[in-house]
């Protein structure tokens, strides 16, 4: 609840930094209210208190559940339950945070969800760069066939292949090993996405043809290329499809729960429900509270970042 | 006899390429063989994870296996999944949450975010907190919400409820209420992809529309009927298409808040398949109900874009 009397003051700083520079903003801040419509007092009363509503209802409804869940991880149990909206009233419990390290044993848990992320993203970046390389500038004749093979996967709803997938985890084809219960289980399947590649091999598709010729006549070769050329010049996509692969191994729970049935190697997602009913109720907070703290703390370090892939996400879908 | 023959054919060669039929040592040289380098760890995964998975589905929903015998059974997994009565439940169900979700989950976006969009100065942050639920992990909001709906006085929502004099709901245990308390804790998650997705639409619409809308007299509201909404059109009708086919697939947050109950109400098709696969070891038949969902899943969709093809922008 205190949120909302602070964020207008740190709203402030913004407003003042765009007030000296309005030049700038003008032909993009042409929306459906136009500075003539602005004029008018009372289109200006009416956007200031729709405006003021919608960021007290964002706040209430978008901050306002994390604000409780740091204020339950930082209150004993009993008094979460009795005063659920009580703002601490005998102080700060950090002891909560310690008791969900030592009793949930949610380090190891972090560490899990840490690898599996870490993985996640390196075998879907090599996935995705390497697999966009060939499609979208190597161009050999069968590429078009993987190509159409990778693009058809979208079309077709996952569930279908859930069952299937479990099964030739346990049992790899041609190899008979079974990836039950290592991470590789999570790490590849994660990887073989065509989201990624797709996302990959368009924005390769836009680089000038020109340059892998120039690099070509000074005598770099395929993977010369690839390297020093592709690899740097395509930072900003690569950006996205980390992002988007890393959030999406954090927030995975299905799967490692199929995949990762020794306690000792699964990621919070996984764990927290299964400990939810024997723990605590400050501890199990405390434990909610860290997993949230992580993801948010990057998203607004981030956040310009965060948006513009969600952004460039739909572009693709649209 | 190649060396010999060699001299007279690369000449040839560069004069018409075409004609050379490609020897393995051509190939390679040529570079054939880094090319398949690259594509080698995208046709690794996606013959082991995706592709051979799809394909094996279709032979796995004939076949009954317990990993030492697998033996063909024709269609009869088939039947055992339509003679399920849960079956039933868990469609209706489904279709249930699933226009609920729409219902609510698909003009809120639209809303908000062209309101966001007429917000000069707070947009930014205004943004970031409609993003704010999206990162967090969905079974850490739905493991919150499952506190919020407790279903005593300590839950958040009896407690505001009690400020009324009203409550307390059993909320989750309620076999009429679990299905819409489903629905706004999984409507609070996702909304905000949405948003960011239709703002950036939203910005890309050429300020000449407007402006000629404007100087024919169109007000503030037909604006935005007349020139927002058809600009959006097309990534509205994809959004509805992908809500529609994800929360029909809604696994975590029944799975984790009531694990199906009370009484079945929140039993949906994916858990079905969980509990046939993974709980009762019967793959043929959590295979066969997977297939029939991705088939109706799939009609849906082509029934959808067929209908709506006098809308879409391209």
């Amino acid at each position: 609840m205190t949120n909302v009397t602070t964020e207008p003051a740190t709203a402030e700083p913004t407003r003042a930094r765009r007030r000296r520079a309005p030049a700038e903003d003008v032909r993009d801040e042409r929306s459906i209210i136009s500075t003539m419509d602005r004029k008018s007092p009372l289109v200006r009363g009416v956007v200031a208190v729709a405006g003021g509503l919608l960021l007290v209802a964002l706040v209430v409804t978008c901050a306002g559940p994390l604000f409780w869940l740091f204020k339950a991880a930082t209150s004993t149990s009993t008094e979460t339950l009795a005063q659920p909206f009580g703002l601490w009233p005998s102080g700060l419990h950090w002891e909560n945070v310690t008791a969900a390290w030592s009793t949930v044993r949610f380090g190891t848990y972090l560490r899990n969800t840490l690898i599996i992320c870490a993985g996640s993203w390196f075998f879907g970046l090599l996935v995705a760069t390497t697999g966009g390389y060939g499609i979208a500038i190597l161009r050999p004749a069968y590429a078009k066939v993987v190509e159409i093979a990778v693009l058809a996967t979208l079309f077709i709803p996952g569930v279908i292949s859930l069952v299937a997938l479990y099964l030739t985890v346990v049992n790899l084809p041609l190899l008979n090993v079974n990836l039950l219960n290592s991470f590789w289980a999570v790490w590849l399947p994660a990887s073989a996405s065509a989201f990624n590649v797709l996302l990959v091999s368009r924005y390769f598709q836009a680089i000038p043809r020109e340059l892998f010729e120039a690099a070509r006549i000074d005598g770099a070769g395929s993977f010369r290329v690839f390297w020093s050329l592709v690899l740097p010049l395509a930072k900003p996509i690569l950006g996205v499809v980390s992002l988007l692969t890393i959030i999406g191994a954090y927030k995975d729970f299905l799967w490692p729960l199929l995949a990762l049935p020794d306690h000792d190697l699964q990621p919070i997602s996984v764990a927290l429900p299964r400990v939810e009913s024997s723990t605590d109720l400050g501890v199990f907070m405390a434990a909610l509270f860290v997993s949230v703290v992580i993801p948010v703390a990057l998203f607004l370090v981030f956040q310009r970042q965060f948006l513009r892939a969600a952004g460039s996400a739909g572009a693709i879908k649209g | 006899m190649v060396a010999l023959d060699d001299p007279p054919t690369a000449a040839r060669t560069r004069a018409r390429p075409v004609r050379r039929r490609p020897s393995a040592v051509a190939w390679v040289r040529r570079g054939g063989l880094t090319t398949l380098v690259f594509f080698l760890p995208l046709l690794l995964t996606f013959a082991y994870f995706s592709w051979w998975p799809i394909l094996r589905s279709l032979v796995l929903s004939l076949q009954q296996t317990n990993f030492i015998v697998t033996e063909w059974v024709g269609l009869a997994n088939f039947e055992r999944v339509l003679a399920d009565p849960l079956l039933l439940t868990a469609v209706w169900n489904t279709t249930y949450f699933t226009l609920l979700a729409v219902a609510i989950g698909f003009p809120v976006p639209i809303l908000l975010a062209v309101l966001i969009a007429e917000m000069r100065r707070t947009r930014g942050f205004a943004s970031v907190l409609a993003y704010l639920p999206v990162i967090i992990p969905p079974v850490v909001s739905v493991l919150l919400w499952k506190t919020f709906y407790r279903p005593d006085e300590a839950g958040l929502f009896n407690t505001i409820l009690g400020w009324f004099g009203l409550g307390p709901l059993p909320w989750l245990n309620d076999p009429d209420l679990v299905i819409p308390a489903i629905v706004v804790q999984a409507t609070w998650a996702s909304f905000g992809t949405a948003v960011i997705i239709y703002l950036a639409t939203l910005m890309t619409i050429r300020t000449e529309l407007y402006e000629a809308a404007e100087i024919d007299g169109a007000s503030i509201l037909r604006r935005f009927w007349h020139v927002t909404l058809p600009q959006m059109r097309g990534i509205l009708l994809i959004m509805l298409l992908l809500q529609l086919i994800g929360t029909f697939q809604v696994f975590t947050e029944p799975y984790i808040m009531t694990g199906g109950g009370p009484e079945n109400r929140s039993m949906t098709l994916l858990l079905l398949i969980y509990r046939y696969a993974f709980v009762s070891g019967d793959y043929g038949r959590a295979t066969a109900l997977s297939l029939l969902l991705a088939l109706a899943l799939s009609l849906l969709s082509a029934i959808y874009l067929w209908a709506t093809r006098r809308w879409s922008t391209s």
